[in-house]
């Protein structure tokens, strides 16, 4: 038998070690989820797992955490979440699709002028955003609202220079195909552009549900009932900065069950996901 | 295990018929009835739920006024949050602030609303000198008035290993007094092998703010800011040159470990790491539950030399609420907060959140009531911040700190500080630097502020 | 908002600015718009414009007292020499993150898509990462990296490597490109890997049978083919660093030891969060917009004319 030759171990090697440290802050969190608070706490967390992961997991779930006396159970707060990051994955694709249509198959005055309005909102930090926004959503009225939490983050350049990029691709020939059948630009677009873009719009979709799912300074402040709560604020509410002896152990065990949507829609649509980038490449 | 089933089933069901009850009723008929306060709170978890159950027990309380506490994240956060929806009309009644906000909250003129105007013109009863001195003196207007409703307060203390203590030969019962006696200490435990015998979290509140106190010297001009905006830092005084270069020394020897700024340091205690940390009173929960070890609580040592008549009464930290204003408040709104601050200033609520939590009691009847139930003789050690606290009456220079933009200048000095831990200056160089970039904070703080 | 996913940038004299055949329709293009018009005036444009507003002018933090400074704010945050190390750090940072990221990103993607045994595992295992809330990342970061309680940290101490953060700015700098990274090179995996699925098995079976070395292969197939997924990435990551690090680097160091660790974006957080400076902070976000449209639009003339097309 030839022995395998060290070269050919080498991608295993790069790829593992790779996992290793890519891996290694969920390996943690995994970890610290079946370890008592004061062993996390000490800074004394081994590499094997514990025995408390049971309890820790009931903790999280049905909240009977010692001196926690309010609090939004956690499936409320994953509710919250999933509303918020439907709300805004769905939301931005579907204004980026219509607004990079009208760029991409359209002439019109004013067409570039539109497209860099959008662009340059790439260019502007949050935090400067905040206090005028905040002023904006509680003008109309939407503090505490899913609609609040989710409008202001539909904007995107993002997603629409994605497809942008990928309609003009399309070949002419199929526009002009179109048009010959009498298929008019409602038509066109219900029949042959989203097809077409299923898997794109499943790339996104992947992307911007855990964008969406991860948010945690805007819910923070337009949001100030527990019924609204999202379960990343409720995390980063257990950890503070404070003064505080942190529930470590809880932290852990909730920050795995916030992982599991994010996880599920990653490893159920990893396959679309990958081709529906590839498609755009073309 | 029954019992915990039968009280989920019970829990379960009751939530499962107070929804029907909800859905049943026409929506706004239970909210009409009572006036709602909107409160936003900086304290994370299990302490801000500690808070929310406070005014949970208010609300169970009586009939006319609900609470909803919310928590806006860390303190910074929680202001900019006040800030945004102030600016939007829409400010919560209530905010918690940290005490280095109070500048920057007394100068807000209208969007605050004093608490002694408060209870005053709700015609609620309320006493500010029920409160302990260095609290009443920290949130009191220059003429004694009381601006905020002081709630949870903090001090700085040391914390010490017994275990550590007693492997380097030293009295696991008697911690050093003084620095003189603190150096001698970390020489012992560094010889037995300790490899951090002394930190401080809270570098500048610790090393700089208490020390001014505690040595009844001057950390700014105009009486620490409380007399008017156009204070200036002081602290190129020789105590304070004295300490840092202590320090840098110290460090060098290693006998003292920078752990970082604010309260990173904190779990280097806990984790058996460092032998003695200045820290909060508050980290007292926190060793509880997390070290293995036995440990003991002393006041903050101070210089003989600096000190001839003795060590003066440390300042508070924590937090503090605040009532802010908006175009939309009713009278009935202002007369509910007034309720509620009537319900929160009780010896009993404040010995409980005391006992709970581990922050100071801010009134002396929530200390004695403590007292009288046994916890500091159930809990050694328990007494010293607020024991710290009251030891002197307070000074001009132990009130606490009146100056803008505090939480930037402790920031400027951590860098300072910094720099001069890594050996790129010494510390009369470093306090220079921290005076100059300080002032310059100072001075714009004064202008957007004044008039 | 940086990261979400498109790939190849607009506006290239290889690509068509303008399809040939189009619709004619006077109103609908508009009522296609209108949505995103709306949605980016309203909560883009109109806060951009606050700013520019706050910029010139001086307020106390809750907006009471106000006044029009020129551009005060302006000279004060050009005029402060601390400004101009932290334009250094910001540069050495920005720099090291997004080679980093997508070097590593790059490695690891053609690894995993090369004919090997647990290529999905690996992917998966790869991809996970970018699903961590980053309030606990920061966490975590802590308990890894701390010299005192975290298992790297002390792993390295007891290497003997004097590892402190706390006090070293060149380690501190280094740990905070390294937590930077770390989250966006899951991000750059998932689009180096359909990149490289893009390109055609035969042309790679080709070159094969021409005796290429799998390194040449790479360098004279591979990296070409990838450009324009490249070019994305380094727009995107150069956005990421910039704006979206904050958090990181307020988790981890705070800005220090001294000013090491301070980045422009930081500084905006920190003076407009913290600091209740509003004139300050949004005539730093200003100059920001201005230097990353600058650094885009550089690298749309210069950098992407390298980008081969197909």
């Amino acid at each position: 038998m030839k022995p395998t030759r060290f070269i050919d171990l080498l991608p295993h090697i790069v790829l593992i070690v790779g996992v290793l440290i890519f891996a290694y802050p969920i390996y943690v969190t995994l970890i610290g989820s079946t370890w008592d608070s004061g062993t996390i706490g000490r800074g004394g967390l081994p590499l094997w797992p514990g025995g408390q992961g049971l309890t820790n997991y009931a903790q999280a779930w049905v909240g009977e955490a010692g001196d926690r006396a309010m609090y939004t159970p956690v499936r409320t707060m994953m509710l919250n979440s999933l509303v918020m990051a439907l709300s805004i994955a769905l939301g931005k694709i579907a204004i980026s699709i219509l607004s990079a249509y009208a760029v991409a198959f359209f002439r019109f005055p004013l067409r570039m002028a539109f497209f860099w309005l959008i662009f340059i909102t790439l260019m502007l930090p949050v935090e400067v955003r905040i206090i005028p926004t905040y002023k904006v959503v509680a003008d109309l009225g939407l503090i505490n609202s899913y609609a609040g939490l989710a409008i202001p983050l539909i904007a995107s350049a993002t997603a629409t220079l994605l497809f942008r990029q990928f309609f003009l691709t399309i070949p002419d020939e199929l526009l002009e195909a179109a048009k010959i059948d009498g298929a008019g630009p409602v038509r066109f677009f219900i029949d042959v552009v989203l097809p077409l873009s299923r898997t794109n719009i499943a790339a996104l979709f992947v992307i911007l549900f855990i964008y969406g799912w991860n948010q945690y300074l805007w819910p923070l402040l337009v949001t100030s009932s527990g019924d609204m709560e999202t379960i990343v604020t409720g995390i980063t509410k257990m950890i503070g900065t404070g003064e505080s002896a942190n529930d470590w152990h809880i932290i852990m065990a909730t920050t795995v069950l916030a992982m599991l949507p994010p996880v599920a829609v990653v490893v159920f649509m990893q396959r679309w996901f990958v081709k529906g980038l590839v498609d755009s490449e073309k | 295990m029954l019992t915990r089933r039968k009280l989920a089933l019970l829990t379960g069901a009751a939530s499962a018929s107070a929804l029907l009850f909800a859905a049943a009723l026409p929506g706004s008929a239970l909210a009409q009835q009572k006036t709602v306060v909107d409160f936003w709170h900086g304290l994370p978890q299990p302490l801000g739920g500690q808070l929310e159950q406070i005014a949970k027990d208010f609300n169970d309380s009586q009939q006319a006024v609900q609470v909803n506490a919310s928590y806006k994240g860390s303190y910074p956060e929680t202001m900019q949050a006040a800030i945004a929806a102030f600016r939007a009309g829409n400010a919560p009644h209530i905010v918690q602030m940290f005490e280095v906000g109070t500048a920057t909250m007394m100068a807000a003129g209208p969007a605050v609303k004093p608490v002694y105007q408060l209870m005053q013109e709700t015609g609620a009863s309320f006493d500010a000198d029920a409160y302990i001195p260095a609290v009443k003196g920290y949130y009191s207007s220059k003429d004694g008035k009381m601006m905020a409703l002081p709630f949870n307060s903090s001090s700085t203390i040391m914390f010490y290993n017994k275990d550590a203590f007693q492997k380097a030969g030293l009295d696991p019962n008697k911690p050093p007094a003084t620095w003189p006696e603190m150096i001698e200490a970390t020489k012992k435990l560094k010889a037995s092998g300790s490899t951090c015998p002394f930190t401080t979290a809270w570098p500048v509140w610790a090393q700089f703010e208490q020390l001014g106190a505690i040595h009844n010297t001057p950390f700014a001009s105009q009486a620490n800011g409380f007399g008017g905006l156009n204070a200036e830092l002081k602290i190129d005084a020789p105590l304070y040159v004295k300490h840092v270069q202590t320090l840098i020394d110290m460090q060098k020897d290693g006998l003292f470990k920078y752990g970082g700024r604010d309260n990173k340091p904190d779990a280097l205690f806990p984790s058996g790491e460092c032998a003695m940390i200045h820290a909060s009173s508050g980290l007292r929960s926190r060793i509880l539950k997390e070290a293995t070890f036995a440990w003991g609580a002393a006041p903050l040592p101070y210089w003989p030399e600096f000190a001839k008549d003795g060590p003066k009464n440390s300042i508070i930290g924590g937090a503090a609420f605040w009532v802010m204003t908006s175009p939309k408040r009713t009278p009935a709104e202002y007369k509910a907060v007034s309720q509620f601050f009537t319900y929160l200033a009780r010896p009993e609520v404040d010995a409980k959140w005391h006992m709970d939590t581990g922050y100071v009691p801010v009134t002396m009847k929530g200390f004695d009531l403590a007292k009288a139930q046994g916890y500091y003789e159930k809990n050694p050690g328990a007494d010293v911040p607020a024991a710290q606290l009251t030891r002197t009456p307070t000074t001009e220079n132990s009130m606490g700190l009146r100056l803008g933009n505090l939480p930037e200048i402790r920031n400027i000095i951590q860098e300072e500080l910094e720099k001069a831990f890594q050996g790129q200056q010494d510390a009369r160089q470093a306090l220079d630097a921290s005076i100059k970039r300080g002032n310059t904070v100072l001075r714009n703080f004064e202008r957007a502020n004044k008039g | 908002m940086a990261g979400e996913g498109w790939r190849r940038l607009p506006l290239t004299k290889d690509h068509p600015l303008q399809r040939r055949v189009t619709f004619d329709n006077r109103l609908l293009p508009y009522l296609l718009l209108a949505p995103q018009v709306a949605v980016t005036l309203v909560f883009f444009i109109w806060p951009a414009a606050n700013a520019i507003w706050q910029s010139v002018h001086l307020q106390d933090a809750f907006g009471i007292r106000s006044e029009f400074v020129w551009f005060e704010n302006f000279t004060n945050v050009l005029g402060d020499p601390n400004y101009l190390d932290t334009l250094k750090v910001t540069v050495v940072f920005s720099l090291a993150v997004t080679v980093l990221a997508m070097g590593l990103a790059l490695l690891l993607a053609v690894l995993a898509d090369s004919k090997i045994k647990g290529a999905r595992a690996y992917k998966t295992l790869l991809i996970w990462p970018y699903a961590l809330a980053p309030a606990v990342a920061a966490v975590l970061w802590m308990f890894i990296f701390n010299p005192d309680i975290g298992s790297f940290g002390r792993a390295l101490r007891a290497l003997g490597y004097d590892w402190d953060y706390r006090l070293n700015g060149g380690q501190a700098l280094t740990m905070v490109i390294m937590a930077a990274s770390w989250k966006q090179v899951s991000y750059n995996f998932i689009f180096f890997l359909a990149g490289l699925q893009a390109i055609p098995r035969s042309v790679m079976e080709a070159a094969s049978i021409d005796g290429a070395g799998p390194v040449r292969r790479f360098w004279t197939i591979t990296f070409p083919l990838l450009s324009p997924t490249t070019f994305f990435l380094l727009v995107v990551d150069m956005v990421y660093a910039f704006f979206e690090t904050f958090g990181t680097i307020h988790a981890l160091t705070q800005g220090g030891p001294g000013k090491a660790t301070e980045t422009l974006i930081f500084r905006v957080y920190q003076d407009g969060v913290v600091n209740n400076d509003l004139g300050g902070s949004s005539a730093q976000s200003v100059i920001l917009m201005v230097i990353v449209i600058a650094l885009t639009a550089v690298q749309f003339r210069f950098v992407e004319r390298k980008v081969h097309y197909s």
